[in-house]
């Protein structure tokens, strides 16, 4: 009996990341739950750019290859053109929290009906590891070779609790992917934000707090260890809105 | 019984999967080279595996699979 | 005969791309063509359509990207500065071969410019408005029932080819109430679109809309094949009226309102024994080039009457091959010819001075 293999909603090709990147988890939780949900024949995926721009390549489902930070923008569009389509997208924090921040607010206002997976690993990571809207203060990036100076160029976004404050969206959770037990509740906040959109029930966005060991300069594990120690004590991991669970308490 | 099978020449050993393994029964091969140039991973003791997958969960390249 | 109704430019734009199927609108509040997204704001909700008004325009053209991907019919509109902002998108369109409507209604630049009407995005618009090796069919309406008919023909266009197109008009245009006879607009059916992104239905291989080629080879091909349409385009879809042209030693060229202001001054030539005619381009770009090259072989003179500091007249000298002078008429920044103006520039041309 098979307990694990590759889900069918990847394709075969071979991931460009590099060695230890945390990306291929995180394209193969969002597969799994196309699978399980069934639904691989009408989702719609959008890839960004930066590394995942080539996410069009790996999904076996309809992609499109959308400009920075437009994704959310593009997604609107095809949702709006054919509701029946599940539609996500996949952002890093380059794309979603920087030059696609208006998108991505708006999108979340709105209340789109959408998915949207959005990796943070503090950098950007295709360009060859420069300042993020999300590098932690004091982090040493190719444009903040000194460590990031929170007074020139200001203080990392938590894009979570930022969205939270809006009336719109239904669901915001922050999760990571740097051990087993984390990868397994990655999996449960993705397929919700799927599910929630099967069921109508608007935006949601998951916070995958990710790592990049080459431009982090560290061993694939190292980075690991380096999400627990700074990572998270900056982006603390949890649900930072749950519409409908709100509602639920509150009927209770 | 248990059984692992490596797509040996996607791994890229990186050897999460190697931390991932809580009955520490994976190496990287350091005795030889995939078609990528890494060291690739393999199983050192098949019968003691337990299929529990974590290797699997672990791998960023999706490139193990579990059958029992 | 068909039934006429008063409207503006702008609302005939909007009514025009509804009859021609489009159900989807994005757009961002900018003067002088606010009418199309408030007519419809108005419309599209009660015939299970979308209007939105999106964060920007740069939302609102990739929003555009992503009902095109699905394959339907979609259309934004704005003025100048937005379509600056569009660039981007626009970009991206034609790297991605998907169909749009792109409205501009224009107004003096550069910069956040003014409100009055220009013609000057005229490069902007034929080269193509963002980066890299692009065009868009450019449609230049000269009355508001041209701006209903070339809307539907812009969609039908875009779509043939698979790119995008753009009416050129400007803020007079726009605002400008004139009968129109909507009943007359003819919509063939839309092409197929095997290459839209609606879902595999597990039945075929994924569909990828992308204009990422990192292998250069790859990139030219597509370029190359882009260019290969374009060509048939130019040879098959460059419209022109000409007016008075037969026996004219004199040739104006504009379009939009400045072909209008033209033929008025063209008119009172006549009567003054001028042999003056007009060509107006309605396709900007593929531009009208065989109309100009015939007339340079008659004419003595030609005159570019432009809302602009003289962008068209390039392409009036490339197109008469410089065979014979081109000068220019032009106001800028908001301004618009008299044809007074006109007139003199054409009388200075009947005199043998441009």
């Amino acid at each position: 009996m098979v307990v694990f293999k590759k889900p069918h909603a990847l394709t075969d090709a071979p991931f460009h990341y590099c060695p230890g990147c945390t990306h291929g988890i995180v394209h193969r939780l969002v597969a799994e739950v196309i699978d399980e949900l069934g639904i691989e024949g009408k989702t719609i995926g959008i890839a960004p750019v930066g590394c995942s721009v080539m996410a069009y390549n790996y999904f076996n489902c309809d992609m499109i290859e959308a400009a920075h930070g437009r994704a959310p923008a593009v997604a609107t569009g095809v949702k709006r053109a054919n509701p029946d389509n599940i539609v996500f997208t996949y952002q890093g924090d380059g794309d979603l929290a920087s030059i696609g921040m208006a998108e991505t607010v708006h999108s979340a206002a709105r209340n789109e009906n959408i998915t949207i997976i959005f990796i943070n690993n503090a950098i950007y990571g295709m360009t060859g590891g420069q300042m993020a809207p999300t590098s932690l203060p004091g982090q040493v990036t190719q444009t903040s070779p000194y460590g990031r100076d929170v007074k020139a160029c200001g203080y990392p976004i938590r894009v979570c609790e930022m969205l939270s404050e809006l009336e719109g969206p239904e669901y915001l959770e922050r999760v990571t992917v740097n051990s087993v037990p984390n990868i397994r509740k990655a999996k449960k906040a993705i397929k919700k934000a799927f599910q929630n959109q099967i069921e109508g029930k608007g935006f949601s966005l998951v916070e995958v707090i990710s790592s990049c060991p080459t431009n982090w300069g560290m061993t694939p594990q190292a980075a690991l260890k380096w999400i627990d120690e700074k990572m998270i004590p900056y982006y603390p991991l949890g649900v930072y809105k749950d519409r409908s669970a709100e509602k639920k308490e509150e009927n209770a | 019984m248990a059984k692992l099978t490596f797509l040996t020449d996607n791994c890229k050993g990186c050897g999460l999967c190697v931390d991932a393994c809580p009955k520490h029964i994976l190496r990287l091969a350091t005795d030889k080279i995939n078609k990528k140039g890494h060291h690739p991973a393999e199983i050192i003791d098949q019968d003691a595996c337990i299929a529990c997958a974590c290797c699997a969960l672990m791998c960023p390249d999706v490139i193990i699979t579990v059958e029992k | 005969m068909s039934e006429k109704v008063l409207m503006k430019g702008n609302e005939a734009i909007a009514e025009a791309a509804i009859i021609a199927g489009c159900r989807h609108y994005f757009g961002y509040p900018i003067t002088p063509q606010t009418e199309i997204a408030a007519y419809m704001a108005k419309k599209m909700p009660k015939i299970g359509g979308t209007f939105l008004q999106a964060e920007s325009e740069i939302a609102a053209i990739n929003m555009v990207y992503g009902v095109s991907s699905a394959g339907l019919r979609v259309m934004t509109s704005s003025s100048s500065p937005g379509v600056s902002l569009k660039g981007e998108g626009l970009s991206y369109l034609a790297g991605a071969d998907l169909p749009a409507l792109i409205v501009n209604v224009q107004r003096g630049g550069p910069g956040l410019g003014g409100i009055q009407p220009s013609q000057s995005d005229y490069f902007q618009a034929t080269r193509g408005g963002g980066h890299g090796d692009y065009h868009m069919i450019v449609l230049a309406p000269a009355s508001v029932q041209e701006m209903a008919e070339l809307t539907v023909k812009g969609f039908e266009l875009a779509d043939t080819y698979r790119m995008t197109s753009m009416i050129l008009a400007d803020g007079t245009m726009g605002q400008m109430m004139e009968p129109v006879a909507l009943d007359d607009l003819r919509v063939n059916p839309m092409p197929a679109k095997p290459w839209a992104t609606t879902g595999t239905g597990m039945k075929r291989p994924h569909n990828i809309v992308n204009s990422l080629f990192l292998q250069p080879e790859e990139l030219e091909k597509f370029n190359f094949e882009r260019y290969e349409r374009y060509a048939r385009i130019e040879e098959t879809e460059a419209l022109a009226e000409e007016y008075l042209m037969d026996d004219a030693e004199i040739a104006v060229a504009a379009f939009g309102i400045a072909a209008r202001v033209s033929k008025n001054a063209i008119d009172e030539a006549r009567k003054m024994g001028i042999k003056v005619g007009l060509i107006r381009p309605i396709t900007l770009w593929p531009f009208p080039k065989a109309v100009f090259r015939k007339a340079a072989d008659h004419v003595k003179s030609m005159i570019s009457v432009e809302l602009s500091m003289g962008q068209m007249i390039e392409d009036v000298r490339l197109a008469a091959e410089c065979r014979v002078p081109v000068s220019l008429c032009n106001r800028a920044g908001g301004m618009i010819p008299s044809p007074d103006q006109v007139l003199a520039a054409i009388v200075s041309a009947a005199k043998g001075g441009h």
